[in-house]
């Protein structure tokens, strides 16, 4: 078991260095850096008497001028030792403050999406497998095959136009507007609770189909084994035997799938979050990326993607724990 | 009493059931000696909704490759009156008689805000039929950069339907913000938005086979490498890496490069699924009779990898990459969609839909909302056929 875990574990730095070292690189992709554009605002708007070496020295400041490895080598210490993400040139301000803002919203979010899943494809996937062909059944089989072929954005962008159209308010925001700059209070939390169910659904949606499907097709294999007619003639009452034994045992690839469905739900909060102008991580990093603000940017990339890397880790171990064969391996 | 105890026709329901009667009749033959493909099509068959689907995605691609021919308008024709103009119902009959035709528009100005206020014009009618004369396009192979060979084409001003006088304004589907026929944009878009599927599907194919076939042939050591790799590409979360690779791509380069490139970028995600079915697969062959009796007899590696494993599950692939297809054409319609894609002047569906993203366009001009529901029916059809595909794949 331990050795299990020690060897997951050390997969899971692996990767996380391995986003960290392609977070860094994708980010100084794009041409000049954020120098050539403030020395190019600063032309345009009439700074022409510029010193020669003027974009030399920002750069030094900044410590742009050197290697690119030397850079990364900086940046992955001061996360890492020092938990400093470096300083965004647009807000001005510490990355971390940035990032610090807006992750818990979408921390909340996705977990939020990670429960709705959950709560919604379990009873309906058990009573799919146990109905099996009957007309509730078709119904749910045709409205997941629908949300798995909806993409997020297409579905927010529906939503926002049948609220719209419907109920006379945009669902735009996370907050009503009183409660927008408010410091956090209880009714706050009331208020965003009320806000979040609508981008929980959107981006739950897909999840919910795909896992749906897949408690179906498990318990249905399981239901047709042995032992169920074994238990089935000892008398044992529908209700205990099914939750006893099968359902049991079809849990476990529901564990495990929770480590692919996370980075589609994070993919998810991302865009929609976009679509809907929700204040989480998701604009901050798609108007970094469109202004080179290069370390919030990345910030938020390897935030992301080491929770959900982190996720996966801790569904391998939860599945490890539900299912005594895989320690062994 | 005429009932027949031996029935001698035999019943099955499926021609490919396991427990056929042991009677001769002239199915079970033909089942004897039928193909795998044979077998495979029949099974196929049977699946209704895939074949629907099937029916579906050929119209999609007819459409996208006869763009021209299906589009009442060009691409870039505009009428600057008609900006937002609102959807023309279609009429099909007039006085009880068969008759074509929609009605005209006509704005009034709002007195407070001027912005245009339109009305169908009940008494004006605008003529619609079918093989109508319109704009000059060519047919053939002039798009490719092959000497004489490009000269194969025939220059036409038929189109499948539109308005008889072309002149007069015809929107199906509404105008967009340059008074653009959305219907007529919609079906270009096709063009784009079904092709970077399928180069995507080649890209990823082509990294799935030899990924995936070094894994399970090699083995050992290429196999783990592999597949940490495959599980570091599997835990990364695609989305934001793609933003910011698509962020980066330069404003000033052609629509050709950053066709190429955003292409790249969604083949990328998808070959991870197939490289594990390939590998899977190569894996179990390895032990199977017909292999050891093969390799046993002489086979050269090369011809027992070309002639003997990878034909027993071409069908396999098939399936996995139709259902990898839709995922590609989503991550352009997204990508393009956030403005980080394709850029106008190309037309794909997600770039028709970067419009929609401000709430009060979405509002007040709904009908910018067609290409979604093209890209849904596309997704669902490619899911169905997928899924048909797979049931189809092992016939036995």
């Amino acid at each position: 078991m331990w050795q299990y875990f020690l060897r997951r574990f050390i997969y899971m730095l692996f990767t996380v260095w391995i986003i960290s070292v392609i977070t860094f690189a994708v980010i100084q992709l794009p041409p000049g850096d954020y120098v050539t554009t403030m020395v190019s605002q600063m032309i345009q708007s009439g700074m022409d008497d510029l010193p020669p070496d003027f974009e030399a020295q920002i750069r030094a400041q900044y410590g742009l001028d050197q290697p690119m490895y030397v850079q990364y080598g900086k940046w992955l210490r001061n996360i890492v030792v020092e938990g400093k993400f470096g300083y965004s040139y647009i807000y001005r301000r510490d990355a971390k403050d940035i990032i610090l803002e807006r992750l818990p919203v979408s921390f909340a979010i996705s977990a939020f999406s990670v429960l709705f899943v959950w709560i919604v494809a379990l009873p309906i996937g058990i009573y799919s497998a146990v109905k099996q062909y009957s007309k509730a059944d078709y119904f749910v089989t045709f409205v997941g095959f629908i949300g798995l072929a909806i993409p997020n954005f297409l579905f927010a962008l529906i939503l926002m136009f049948i609220s719209y159209r419907y109920m006379d308010r945009a669902m735009i925001g996370l907050f009503s507007q009183e409660y927008e700059t408010a410091p956090w209070s209880l009714a706050k939390f009331i208020d965003l609770v009320k806000h979040l169910w609508i981008p929980v659904i959107i981006i739950g949606t897909a999840g919910t189909a795909g896992l749906i499907r897949t408690m179906r097709a498990n318990l249905l294999d399981e239901l047709n084994k042995p032992y169920v007619d074994t238990a089935r003639s000892k008398g044992l009452p529908e209700r205990v035997l099914l939750w006893k034994y099968p359902v049991r045992h079809a849990l476990n690839p529901f564990v495990s799938t929770i480590g692919w469905i996370l980075p589609s739900l994070i993919a998810g909060e991302l865009i929609v979050s976009i679509v809907l102008n929700l204040p989480t991580t998701g604009p901050v990093v798609y108007n970094a990326l469109l202004d080179q603000d290069m370390y919030v940017a990345a910030g938020i990339i390897l935030i992301l993607s080491t929770l959900t890397v982190l996720g996966t880790f801790i569904s391998d171990l939860l599945l490890a724990l539900l299912d005594p064969r895989l320690r062994l391996q | 009493m005429d009932v027949t105890l031996h029935d001698t026709t035999p019943e099955y329901d499926s021609p490919l059931g396991g427990n056929l009667p042991a009677a001769e009749t002239e199915d079970e033959l033909r089942l004897e000696v039928a193909t795998q493909w044979q077998l495979m099509w029949w099974k196929f068959r049977k699946h209704k909704l895939a074949m629907f689907s099937a029916g579906i995605i050929i119209l999609y691609y007819l459409v996208a490759i006869f763009a021209e021919f299906f589009a009442p308008w060009e691409r870039t024709q505009y009428i600057a009156d008609y900006v937002y103009a609102p959807p023309q119902p279609i009429h099909f009959f007039a006085d009880g008689k068969l008759d074509l035709h929609v009605k005209a528009l006509k704005f009034e100005r709002d007195p407070q805000s001027f912005k245009k206020i339109w009305e169908i014009d009940e008494e004006n009618k605008i003529d619609v039929g079918f093989f109508v004369k319109g704009a000059d396009y060519k047919v053939g192979l002039h798009w490719l950069p092959i000497p004489y060979i490009n000269d194969l084409y025939f220059t036409t001003d038929r189109h499948f339907f539109g308005a008889k006088d072309p002149t007069q304004p015809m929107y199906l589907m509404g105008a967009d913000k340059s008074g653009r026929d959305v219907l007529s944009r919609l079906i270009y878009s096709t063009r784009i938005s079904l092709s970077v599927g399928l180069v995507g599907v080649v890209i990823s194919l082509i990294l799935g086979i030899v990924l995936g076939g070094l894994s399970g042939l090699i083995g050992g050591w290429v196999d783990n490498v592999v597949q940490r790799m495959i599980e570091i590409v599997m835990s990364v979360p695609d989305l934001p890496i793609m933003l910011a690779i698509a962020a980066s791509v330069p404003l000033d380069w052609s629509v050709e490069r950053v066709y190429f490139i955003i292409t790249i970028l969604i083949a990328l995600r998808s070959w991870t699924g197939l490289a594990r079915v390939v590998r899977s697969k190569f894996l179990s062959l390895r032990e199977d009779d017909f292999i050891l009796a093969a390799r046993l007899d002489g086979t050269p590696q090369r011809r027992l990898i070309f002639r003997h494993m990878l034909p027993s599950f071409y069908s396999h692939i098939i399936a996995s990459l139709t259902l990898a297809l839709p995922g590609m054409i989503l991550g352009e319609t997204a990508l393009s969609f956030l403005g980080l894609g394709l850029r106008p002047p190309a037309v794909s569906w997600g770039v028709m839909l970067q419009e929609t993203q401000r709430v009060a366009v979405l509002a007040l001009y709904p009908w910018l909302l067609w290409p979604a529901v093209a890209v849904i029916i596309i997704v669902l059809a490619f899911n169905f056929l997928g899924d048909g595909l797979r049931d189809a794949a092992d016939p036995y």
